[in-house]
């Protein structure tokens, strides 16, 4: 990092004069992509005008002004406050929330296991490979709908009622779902957040700095450790000046069900299982041909140099690994997010559920779907972007 | 260059083609019916006494039999009819887009859905109320349920039911809400939630055709909603409209006179001028509807008259046991009045 070769750039090639004309490649070219834009816009403003006036020649009402009134009925769970009077638009908001709930730690589960399994495959063990064969073989060929399924019926019927519910301490686990004590929300923990937070950008600076040290002198620095004691010290102290908070909701056994606490419903632990376990076979795949396009050469190159088998693994083998791996897990992630829609099918409240029953009170069924799909298209892009941006800090860095 | 040629005159092609295909509009159905030879009608997918399939693809119930009368008033066979099974979701949209030409599915009559679908209600088949189920031994009255899970389908007006009256009784109930009705009937099987909501008619044949033990279930006294179902036609077509009302009254009003799938040939050379009338030996009624003069007695040959068509499907005879109640006749204490037919 200390010194850069320079090297010139190169200069741009001259602005050749372009004609639109049908004698040039180039002219028709350009004439013919705009007659081809030109007749699919005209095709969708056709579909539009038509389904409008199909709509209306057979009175069925258009438009979103249904999205400013009360929704009307009960959402079992949700991640931001929901009053009775709330109106659609906030209802569309829970929905999505909940699928961002289950995406987000569908995600970093998937992850965490598809690496497991996708590394066992290369085991020298032979039982722990020919698990993670049999893993990766059984779920990734089993449709997700059902797996879904059998994840449901797994807690519905092997769970006990809520009369016998199982309970440790305060925690309890039933058909009701599992419920467990969560800390009352203060002014303290979100001190301790923010406290998180600036140990992460502390940890960013001093890995940076750390490197540069590296590079200058050949000696390392405690990164994990430093950054983990700095973060954590932080959280405290923010915990400790917010008046260190000690609340907690705890879960107690009502008539019906586990009231109070944190909890989770068997419809969310159904649809997370059933997303982990099903892409993670997939990331699993990915990881395998990732690692398996580095070439034998770099592993014996670093065994020669000393490093340990997994030494090895961690610092030659998988960032090299990693250019051919993102790509295909950003669509895996992409996946995971579009499949929780299978939910309707077991009942947790997420985008698709709450369209289908905006649907069906007001009748808009063109609007619902459009606000669905538009949805899903901006946590698409998001994840696209964010992949293509951890995608170009992995590429080969040419010096 | 060929190959962008290629593109170009094919999406060229493609919006003509959409243009050409998109300038026809449903004509009239009783026509398109005529032509086809088959009413095609949007039933439940299943549902034990309004509209289920045997093992050997037979649809018969309640709403099954309003399309048979049909068939039978319009085509003189009331075999000719394509049932389509379609979900709660799936029901209005079928409707709408003419995939189907009538939908008799146990859907209940409201100004919301009367109003904006452009579609309209016939009349109802059937008067119903909301209600629970739920396993015996708890409790005995839906006001017991404070804080309990209740499953319940998508796409009904069942949902909102229950959030009024959890509300209005402060009872906090926790809907789990399923896409099908087999899988929220599944839900409450297994034990996940305590109650389970639908109109009692649907309550009785859930319980009397998927519980493991019929008996182990009670279904509550409480009715929380009015549900009067019937069948719904597109808006639009005045004329099918039209046959459809009067088919549902007709077969009403022959209860109402005694005329039975049994009598109804001898009953044509009745003294009551009104049976005359009804059976088109006096009066020709079918004219004004578009039909010939036996229309009426050729639905009830095939299905029988209202309460026929109750006892056969739902009554105390058959496993979903409902009793007579409002869908009695309006002069034995029940809401069944049809407009008279002359």
């Amino acid at each position: 990092m200390s010194h850069f070769s320079m090297i010139e750039a190169r200069p741009l090639p001259g602005k050749k004069s372009r004609s639109i004309s049908w004698r040039s490649r180039e002219g028709r070219s350009v004439i013919y992509q705009i007659v081809a834009i030109l007749s699919a816009l005209a095709l969708v403003a056709l579909l539009v005008r038509n389904t409008l006036t199909n709509m209306r020649l057979r009175g069925i009402q258009s438009g979103y002004d249904f999205l400013f009134q009360p929704f009307g009925f009960d959402i079992s769970e949700t991640v931001i406050e929901y009053a009775h009077n709330s109106s659609y638009f906030v209802a569309f908001a829970i929905g999505m929330l909940n699928t961002l709930k289950v995406a987000v730690i569908g995600i970093v589960l998937a992850t965490v296991l598809g690496v497991l399994v996708g590394v066992g495959r290369f085991s020298a063990n032979f039982l722990v490979r020919k698990i993670c064969y049999a893993y990766v073989e059984f779920f990734r060929n089993v449709p997700v709908y059902l797996q879904l399924l059998i994840w449901y019926l797994v807690f519905t019927e092997m769970l006990p009622d809520l009369d016998q519910a199982w309970q440790a301490g305060h925690f309890f686990l039933s058909k009701n779902g599992v419920s467990f004590p969560w800390p009352v929300w203060q002014l303290g923990q979100t001190l301790a957040l923010i406290g998180v937070v600036l140990g992460l950008v502390f940890a960013m600076v001093y890995r940076r700095m750390a490197r540069a040290h590296f590079d200058r002198t050949g000696h390392t620095r405690p990164v994990w450790a430093v950054s983990l004691a700095v973060t954590l010290a932080l959280a405290v102290l923010g915990w400790l000046v917010g008046g260190a908070p000690n609340e907690w909701d705890l879960p107690k056994k009502g008539d019906f069900q586990i009231e109070d606490g944190g909890a989770f419903s068997p419809e969310f632990m159904a649809l997370l299982c059933g997303l982990v376990f099903y892409t993670a076979s997939f990331i699993a795949e990915v990881v395998r041909s990732g690692i398996a396009s580095v070439s034998l050469g770099q592993h014996e190159a670093s065994a020669s140099l000393g490093l340990s088998k997994s030494q090895s693994m961690r610092l030659v083998v998988l960032p090299q690994a990693l250019r051919v791996i993102i790509p295909p897990l950003t669509s895996q992630y992409l996946n995971l997010t579009k499949n929780s829609s299978l939910a309707v099918a077991i009942g947790y409240p997420e985008l698709v559920s709450i369209a289908n029953t905006t649907l069906n009170q007001t009748g808009r069924a063109i609007e619902a779907l459009s606000i669905v799909m538009l949805v899903y298209l901006t946590l698409s892009l998001l994840t696209s972007a964010l992949m293509n941006w951890f995608n170009a800090s992995a590429a080969i860095q040419e010096r | 260059m060929k190959k962008m040629t290629q593109t170009l005159i094919g999406s060229v092609l493609a919006t003509a083609g959409l243009l050409a295909a998109t300038s026809a509009m449903a004509g009239k159905t009783l026509d398109q019916i005529k032509q086809r030879g088959q009413i095609v009608c949007g039933v439940n997918t299943g549902l034990a006494g309004f509209s289920a399939a045997d093992s050997s693809g037979n649809w018969s119930g309640l709403d099954v039999d309003h399309c048979r009368a049909l068939a039978a008033a319009v085509l003189s066979d009331a075999t000719k009819v394509k049932y389509v099974p379609l979900t709660a979701q799936q029901r209005f949209t079928a409707l709408q887009s003419g995939e189907v030409d009538v939908l008799s599915r146990n859907t209940t009559n409201t100004l919301n859905r009367d109003g904006s679908l452009g579609l309209h209600f016939i009349g109802a088949n059937y008067y119903d109320g909301q209600g629970f189920m739920v396993p015996k031994g708890k409790i005995t009255s839906a006001k017991q349920l404070k804080g309990a899970t209740v499953c319940v389908q998508s796409g009904t007006t069942t949902e909102k039911n229950l959030t009024d009256f959890s509300r209005a009784n402060k009872l906090n109930l926790k809907p789990v809400v399923f896409e099908k009705v087999e899988a929220a009937t599944g839900a409450y099987f297994s034990g996940r939630c305590q109650a389970y909501t639908t109109d009692a008619s649907g309550l009785a044949s859930v319980r009397a055709k998927e519980a493991k033990d019929p008996a182990a279930h009670l279904i509550l006294p409480d009715l929380i909603s009015k549900e009067p179902l019937g069948p719904m036609v597109r808006r639009g077509d005045d004329e099918w409209f039209a046959i459809n009302k009067w088919v549902l009254a007709g077969l009403i009003e022959a209860e109402e006179y005694g005329i039975t799938q049994a009598n109804v040939d001898q009953m044509k050379t009745s003294d009551n001028p009104q049976v005359g009338r009804l059976l088109g030996a006096t009066e020709d009624l079918g004219k004004h509807l578009g039909l010939d003069k036996e229309w009426l007695a050729r639905a009830i040959k095939t299905t029988g008259n209202y309460g026929e068509m109750f006892e056969r499907n739902v009554g105390p005879k058959t496993s979903i046991n409902l009793p007579r109640g409002l869908n009695n006749q309006w002069n034995k204490g029940g809401l069944m009045y049809a407009a008279p037919l002359r």
